[in-house]
């Protein structure tokens, strides 16, 4: 990167520093920082999506959807929800390919699971095994995303339900007095004022969100911590490729306090959106600020 | 093989006492059943030691946090901050290496790298910075005029504190304890997929249901198993915490009483 770089003597000085930390590797270890900040990114809506489904079937005056909806928001309980990580990855994918070969190899005859193995037609692995490098890489991306979703969407279904719970009952039974059907009190009445009862659940949910993404390196996504498990470590204890000893420790504890200040700043944003929601509002939050002004 | 023959081959297997080989074929669910609870003996172990002894550092930094002492405060605020605001995942990690690293320096620390002990340093932590915030919230909320009746009384010090605010203290955080418990049973099976190696394969619930997942490639048998035993042991919490808080709420009438409920607001 630096010119000074190509000269041996810097090897003794601060100035190795600034060699050592623009080389390739370290640079996909700062785009991993990126993967990151993208699973947060498409994680946060989607989970949320899925957890307003949730929240809403639990909802629902028919009973099997109402089982269904009650089922996913009680999955989380009790279970540690890694598990739920671990299981879904291979689940998802096994799914997605059991239903591909069905529809593209239909007249495959041998079992799809002989013994311990999991057999599907070529024609359904996923992704193709000609496929280039890129699209497995998107995949395993996609399916941890869809993991984390499923996991965090239940717990975003049981912070949505009890919001729905917390709206005043008043309120519901003056739109049924206006002649609203159900449909329409729920849209209307219901969801508008569900927000602010559950943002303290749902940011709390961020921060945990925030916290459990170390966990994509379980999922095998290439992530911060598998770069630096990877480029803090010695190959072997004594022959190594990296001109450092074991350094793990500096890299962790960079990842400790890149958490850290990730998490502070999410707090001071998330702060700050609780106040600019609970101005006006009839609760003591709201009571509060007016009177403090 | 009969199943009985399993649990005396398997059974204590994550302490190292009994068949030395894993199964590595003709994985019965019996097989899977046995080895995946021997695991939770770490379960339980981690958990259990972390719990405890957290619960003292815990009030600690409670009291710590609420004091007029700037240094006190300002200490336990950073330790709370420190281990509330980062995963527990990173923090398995960064302690096995400091472990790690402080090891070449001196073989005192041998030991805290491996699991029995460093982990559960960690966990003790941790559960404490946790446990420390909830308690400090009920500290913060314990009623002015308890605290007024016992000045009444003559009451000052040591004994106000541990007659009259602690005990109010924990009957008003206990229903957020119980969550803390049962989340920290929770990420104890995080123990072995961090830094900390599971030496001779003698590892937790997890590990072993991901051991039989890999090698039957199978999901839909070990991860059931274990979240059957987790479902047990989330029970169990729930029954002994909720013993303890008609306990320490026995003294109040029935509809004052704080119930236990469930929010999911606790994990790492």
């Amino acid at each position: 990167m630096f010119s000074f770089c190509t000269d041996p003597s810097v090897l003794s000085t601060p100035e190795w520093f600034a060699c050592y930390l623009t080389t390739g590797k370290l640079m996909l270890f700062y785009a991993s920082f990126g993967t990151v900040l993208l699973l947060l990114a498409i994680t946060a809506p989607v989970a949320l999506a899925f957890g307003f489904a949730g929240a809403s079937a639990a909802r629902a005056r028919f009973a099997p959807l109402s089982w269904l909806g009650r089922l996913y928001i009680a999955m989380v309980r009790g279970v540690p929800d890694i598990v739920f990580f671990l299981f879904f990855v291979i689940a998802l994918d096994q799914g997605f390919e059991y239903l591909r070969h069905k529809i593209k190899c239909p007249d495959w005859t041998d079992p799809i699971r002989q013994g311990s193995d999991f057999i599907v037609c070529p024609a359904a692995k996923l992704p193709l095994s000609t496929s280039p490098q890129i699209w497995h890489e998107i995949y395993g991306f996609s399916l941890a995303v869809l993991t984390f979703s499923i996991v965090f969407g239940a717990f975003a279904a049981n912070v949505l339900y009890g919001a729905m719970r917390a709206v005043p009952r008043a309120q519901i039974e003056t739109a049924e007095a206006y002649g609203m059907s159900h449909r329409q009190t729920f849209w209307r009445i219901l969801i508008p004022q569900m927000w602010v009862y559950a943002l303290p659940g749902l940011s709390n949910l961020w921060m945990v969100l925030v916290k459990a993404t170390p966990l994509l390196f379980l999922l095998g996504v290439e992530d911060i911590v598998y770069w630096a498990r990877e480029l803090g470590g010695a190959k072997t204890a004594r022959f190594t490729d990296y001109p450092h000893g074991d350094w793990r420790v500096w890299f962790f504890l960079g990842l400790l306090v890149f958490y850290l200040c990730f998490t502070r700043l999410s707090e001071i944003a998330l702060d700050r959106i609780m106040k600019r929601l609970t101005r006006g509002q009839a609760t003591m939050g709201g009571e509060a600020q007016r009177k403090a002004v | 093989m009969s199943c009985w023959d399993v649990v005396a081959d398997y059974g204590l297997r994550s302490l190292g006492i009994g068949e030395r080989l894993l199964p590595r074929d003709d994985f019965t669910i019996c097989k899977q059943v046995v080895l995946i609870g021997s695991g939770m003996i770490w379960n339980v172990y981690f958990g259990a030691l972390a719990l405890v002894s957290g619960f003292f550092l815990a009030t600690a930094l409670a009291v710590g946090k609420a004091s007029h002492n700037r240094l006190a405060r300002k200490a336990s605020e950073w330790f709370i901050f420190v281990f509330r605001g980062s995963p527990l995942f990173i923090q398995f990690f960064f302690a096995y290496f400091l472990f790690l690293s402080l090891k070449s320096v001196s073989p005192m620390f041998g030991a805290f790298s491996s699991a029995w002990l460093g982990a559960l340093v960690v966990l003790f932590l941790n559960t404490a910075a946790y446990s420390g915030e909830i308690f400090y919230g009920a500290l913060l909320s314990v009623p002015k005029g308890d605290v007024e009746a016992a000045d009444a009384y003559g009451f000052s010090g040591w004994p106000r504190f541990r007659r009259i605010i602690w005990p109010t203290m924990l009957r008003l955080a206990w229903p957020a304890y119980t969550n803390e418990a049962i989340f920290l049973f929770h990420a104890t099976t995080l123990v072995y997929f961090s830094g900390f190696p599971a030496l001779q394969q003698r590892g937790d619930a997890l590990y072993y249901a991901n051991y039989f997942a890999d090698k039957t490639f199978n999901p839909f048998v070990a991860y059931p198993i274990l979240a059957g035993y987790f479902i047990v042991l989330t029970l169990l919490i729930i029954w002994l915490f909720g013993a303890i808080n008609t306990r320490l709420n026995r003294h109040l009438p029935s509809e004052r009483r704080a119930r236990v409920r469930y929010r999911p607001n606790l994990m790492r």
